[in-house]
């Protein structure tokens, strides 16, 4: 298990913008009648978008009223999954998989470049208090090892250089392109296909 | 190798485009209303014949699956879960099939969902799958404007609703019955079974779960007949599989073959040879970092399918190949493993939660050559003490590649790690005091 505890400076009020409301209700929707509690986990990431990309407890409490259950409820649902960041994240939330399959392809590499260019240690908002960044197990994308994701998107086949120039960019205010940074087509085996070839050449 | 013909997923590396339009010209969604007329026992056994296990891990046939849901609807409506919670180290095929293939998934929910009666469907994916959770979302959408799904589902004369439910980075929401409970807006952790899902599932209702591999499988078995589909491989292990190779290759990738295939051609053809030649190789993870991994001498003849890898006392798991080579530290590796399971037990069952911990910790000392001569007995003994004693199968997952350590690499820990069991003041190792003072450090 992973210990996960919440801010210590939380702000007082919270509330849905009319946006993230219109949001919310469609996704209750979805659920079958009075079990509007399955929309949590939802209603967790949008309260989450809405305040720079963190739940504060208010939050949760104002899910628990607006889904009509139990705020412990609530706060079990939000600090079981780690997804959820309790307290403040860059702008630009780096997170970097170091999970054996990338580890061997030199995951260690980016954790290096982070350390440069971002901040000392994890889950510390660097200089310019735009990017954080911290090491996560397995994000799913083993053949394109070693990888990283910030914010929604997977960087694909890195290494520390290219790593850098990311950062780079980032730190600059610019979004990089996601995807392969070997310049190969998603998955397929790189200048050694063998497979579908005549789709391929289409 | 596989000929092109006989490949499910035509569009694995994206050449064609993931739309519904291409999907079209690809097979999909071509004749679906004839297939459902021709009635559920015809899907089931049709399903049955091929001989289809399910993919996500354990292997379990899907025919027989889908024959549990009860045959009349009592007062509880069925349900259609998918399990897009793909978190298993190693393991990345799904998410080609849910941002490339969406169509295959989407119309394989029709067929399952009219198979077990189910009007609503639910595609559990896991939150860091956000991008690709969209490009799914966008393709239900195309669906539903087309009215291949909704309200009388592509002239089938059945309503299916599917829905996407977002994960928020819990490995163990995979286990099936933590998902439920996940999509049920709890914290995921498993429940006991029995009762298993498909009498008592979400809501309290019959569920049926599958891999999204297995159902987007389906379409095509129906098509081109179950006898095709066992046509591939071999008795019981039949068909094509997705597999991912990781790790030490010079080229890794994922590519659709054919089950009972040998692992040297999927490493030398389609990875490109382990990186420094075959040689090199140390070992062979062969289904996912929960399988116990195999040594390289066992490789030369290694075919891939759940009953050849079961004789090794492995599995085939999710088909998750991770190759390491003799330049890394097998310790080392099976350590980060460890501290994986570590992090992503989720403290319902003592023996998994405390355990996991304890042999990331004796791994990472074991790595340092910090551990004493008999400890290597006691780690052993710590993965019995988890393996089964749980309410999932995690702890299986948990203890099984510690196991396999244990098992072909028994020496090399031993050798690394003759301390003598005394505590000795000059080594300054703070755990022999308090363990918990290098826990701290690291949680």
């Amino acid at each position: 298990m992973s210990l996960r505890r919440p801010a210590k400076n939380q702000p007082e009020i919270f509330e849905f913008s009319p946006s993230s409301l219109e949001e919310a209700n469609k996704i209750v929707s979805k659920y079958p009648k009075g079990k509007q509690q399955s929309a949590v986990m939802a209603l967790l990431y949008i309260a989450q978008k809405q305040n720079d990309n963190w739940i504060p407890l208010v939050a949760m409490k104002y899910i628990a009223k607006f889904l009509d259950m139990p705020y412990i409820k609530v706060y079990e649902v939000a600090t079981f999954y780690t997804m959820y960041n309790l307290s403040p994240v860059g702008k630009y939330f780096v997170q970097v998989c170091t999970t054996t399959p990338c580890m061997i392809r030199g995951a260690n590499k980016l954790v290096e470049a982070c350390k440069e260019k971002i901040s000392d240690k994890e889950n510390e908002l660097s200089n310019d208090k735009s990017c954080s960044w911290m090491e996560v197990e397995c994000l799913g994308a083993c053949v394109n090892a070693p990888m990283m994701q910030i914010n929604d998107d997977y960087y694909e086949d890195l290494d520390k250089e290219k790593t850098v120039e990311i950062f780079d960019k980032i730190l600059k205010g610019e979004d990089p392109k996601p995807g392969s940074y070997r310049g190969r087509l998603n998955t397929e085996p790189e200048n050694n296909r063998k497979t579908l070839m005549d789709v391929k050449n289409a | 190798m596989l000929k092109d013909q006989d490949r499910i997923f035509k569009n694995l590396y994206n050449d064609m485009g993931a739309d519904v339009k291409s999907a079209q010209t690809r097979g999909d969604w071509v004749n679906t209303s004839e297939l459902i007329a021709k009635g559920r026992n015809w899907i089931i056994n049709e399903v049955k014949d091929s001989q289809l296990r399910g993919r996500g891990g354990a292997g379990f046939p899907t025919g027989l699956k889908w024959s549990f849901a009860p045959k009349e609807v009592g007062s509880r409506p069925h349900y259609l879960v998918i399990n897009a919670d793909e978190s298993e180290p190693g393991t990345c095929k799904d998410r080609d099939i849910l941002r490339f293939e969406p169509h295959k998934l989407i119309e394989g929910c029709l067929i399952a969902s009219y198979a077990v009666q189910a009007h609503v469907c639910y595609i559990y994916i896991r939150g860091e799958y956000f991008i690709e959770g969209q490009k799914l979302q966008s393709a239900i959408d195309e669906a539903y404007e087309k009215n291949l799904i909704g309200k009388n589902a592509a002239g089938t004369g059945w309503d299916l609703d599917i829905y996407i439910h977002y994960g928020a980075g819990a490995y163990i929401c995979g286990e099936e019955t933590a998902l439920l409970e996940s999509i049920e807006g709890k914290k995921g952790q498993p429940r006991l079974k029995p009762p298993f899902p498909a009498l008592i599932g979400l809501y309290g209702c019959p569920t049926i779960i599958n891999n999204v591999e297995t159902i987007a499988v389906v379409p095509t078995i129906l098509r081109r007949g179950g006898k095709w589909f066992s046509s591939l491989g071999r008795e019981k292990n039949t068909g094509t599989k997705i597999f991912c190779i990781s790790g030490n290759v010079n080229n890794p990738c994922n590519v659709e073959e054919e089950m009972n295939i040998s692992l040297k051609e999927l490493i030398e053809v389609h990875a490109g040879g382990v990186v420094g030649g075959w040689e090199n190789l140390q070992a062979v993870i062969p289904g996912g970092s929960s399988m116990p991994l195999i040594p390289k001498e066992k490789c030369e003849t290694l075919t891939m399918d759940f009953d050849s890898l079961m004789a090794e006392k492995s599995g085939l798991g999710t088909a998750g190949i991770v190759v390491i080579n003799k330049d890394q530290d097998i310790i080392k590796c099976m350590a980060r493993i460890a501290r994986f399971y570590k992090h992503e037990s989720c403290g319902q069952c003592t023996p998994c939660r405390e355990g996991s911990g304890w042999m990331w910790r004796m791994l990472e000392r074991m790595a340092k050559g910090e551990a004493t001569k008999d400890e290597v007995d006691m780690l052993g003994d710590v993965t019995n003490q988890i393996a089964g004693h749980t309410i999932c199968a995690f702890g299986e997952g948990s203890s099984w590649p510690v196991q396999g350590l244990l098992r072909h690499f028994k020496k090399e820990i031993e050798e690394r790690n003759n301390l003598d069991p005394i505590v000795q003041k000059k080594n300054n190792i703070p755990y022999l005091v308090d363990q918990h003072l290098l826990d701290k450090k690291n949680a």
